[in-house]
């Protein structure tokens, strides 16, 4: 049963997640979290972190860190599975049509509707995250409850990514080293 | 290039070196793809190989499984796609399910997990500085059924509990519509 609800849960994410990268994290959240709560919410954060330091696009991450959770080698091979299934039918798919007609108007005219749809998906996405960094809270806000340590890194390290344009990665580990630092100390 | 054994086994061990060693996922890998199947290996030529870059980012799922599969389409056919795309998705899923298996006494470390909280509030640095870069994208075309859609899919994702693949599928709908709209337009020519 668990292996049939991750391979559903994994389509679904496999199937609606356009435009790679950070597209994927709504739906990831939605199915892992929200619907079938597999994780927590700071669990979640966690793959995300683990998932930049590691190969692979965080959708699979994510599928194989659940799936051998839930239920094990199998659960991971079935969730994987399930996150590339709608991917192998429909490239597959526009493929066969590219290779016949290399004619894809309507295709190019659903994918820039879906843009912004996808920026503002990926904005509420980090607007979770950034709640959970700064002041612990997706749902309320005080003023008592702000990190104002974590509000100070988080302004730094977002200058440093417009500014000097770093490998996304290196400000996460500096970030790392500099929190643990921090809270660790104080 | 004959479709041989070794013709896989190339086919293979590409993807999955391309796959291992590209971290954080995104657009990373296709940089690196158009490396190593147009520049190195030459079976593809350099524009044929960004028509299938742009197929692999209009259908739904990670930008690195969906060019695996369409290069391995164009190469081999559907076996040449099953073949690049399990090993473009081996590495991750091995990789994971190992850490898996120690995220607990990982988490349960008192150091990692003040680093986690750390790098936590550099993720949320990283994804808004994506967000403000994408979110500029779209202002600035001045497409205003693009930034109403995005704003409105904004005010949906934050306030209500509806499912995000519904807020896709609406997008892409209003997408489809405008090109039929668009289409009509065109020919109705100048009174349109």
């Amino acid at each position: 049963m668990i292996l049939l609800q991750l391979l559903w849960a994994f389509i679904q994410v496999g199937a609606f997640s356009f435009g790679g990268g950070y597209a994927a994290l709504p739906l990831i959240e939605e199915q892992v979290v929200r619907a079938n709560q597999w994780l927590t919410a700071q669990e979640f954060t966690d793959i995300i972190t683990i998932s930049q330091m590691t190969p692979g696009p965080i959708a699979i991450n994510s599928a194989s860190f659940v799936g051998i959770r839930m239920g094990g080698i199998a659960g991971t091979a079935v969730a994987t599975f399930g996150c590339i299934l709608p991917s192998l039918v429909i490239v597959l798919l526009l493929s066969y049509f590219f290779f016949k007609y290399r004619n894809l108007r309507m295709v190019q005219g659903v994918v820039k509707g879906l843009r912004p749809g996808v920026v503002a998906l990926i904005a509420a996405s980090g607007y979770g995250l950034m709640a959970n960094a700064l002041w612990g809270s997706k749902t309320s806000f005080r003023l008592d409850m702000v990190d104002w340590f974590a509000v100070g890194l988080f302004a730094v390290a977002l200058f440093a990514l417009r500014k000097w344009k770093p490998n996304p990665i290196y400000v996460m580990l500096a970030c790392g080293v500099v929190g643990a630092l921090f809270y660790g100390l104080v | 290039m004959k479709k041989d054994l070794r013709f896989y086994w190339t086919l293979f061990v590409s993807t999955f070196t391309l796959s291992a060693f590209t971290f954080g996922g995104g657009y990373v890998i296709v940089p690196l793809m158009r490396k190593k199947f147009v520049e190195t290996l030459k079976w593809i030529d350099e524009e044929e190989m960004m028509d299938l870059i742009s197929i692999a980012q209009s259908a739904p799922g990670p930008i690195a499984v969906n060019s695996s599969i369409i290069i391995g389409y164009r190469l081999a056919g559907i076996p040449g796609a099953l073949v690049t795309t399990f090993g473009t998705v081996l590495p991750p899923m091995v990789i994971l399910a190992v850490i898996s298996q120690f995220y607990t006494a990982f988490r349960d470390n008192k150091i990692v997990s003040l680093v986690l909280k750390g790098m936590g509030i550099g993720v949320a640095a990283v994804i808004v500085d994506v967000v403000y870069t994408m979110a500029k994208g779209v202002v600035k075309s001045k497409n205003m059924l693009h930034i109403v859609v995005m704003i409105l899919a904004l005010i949906v994702a934050l306030f209500t509990g509806i499912n995000v693949a519904w807020v896709v599928l609406a997008c892409g709908a209003i997408g489809a519509v405008n090109v039929i709209l668009q289409d009509k337009k065109a020919k109705g020519g100048k009174s349109a």
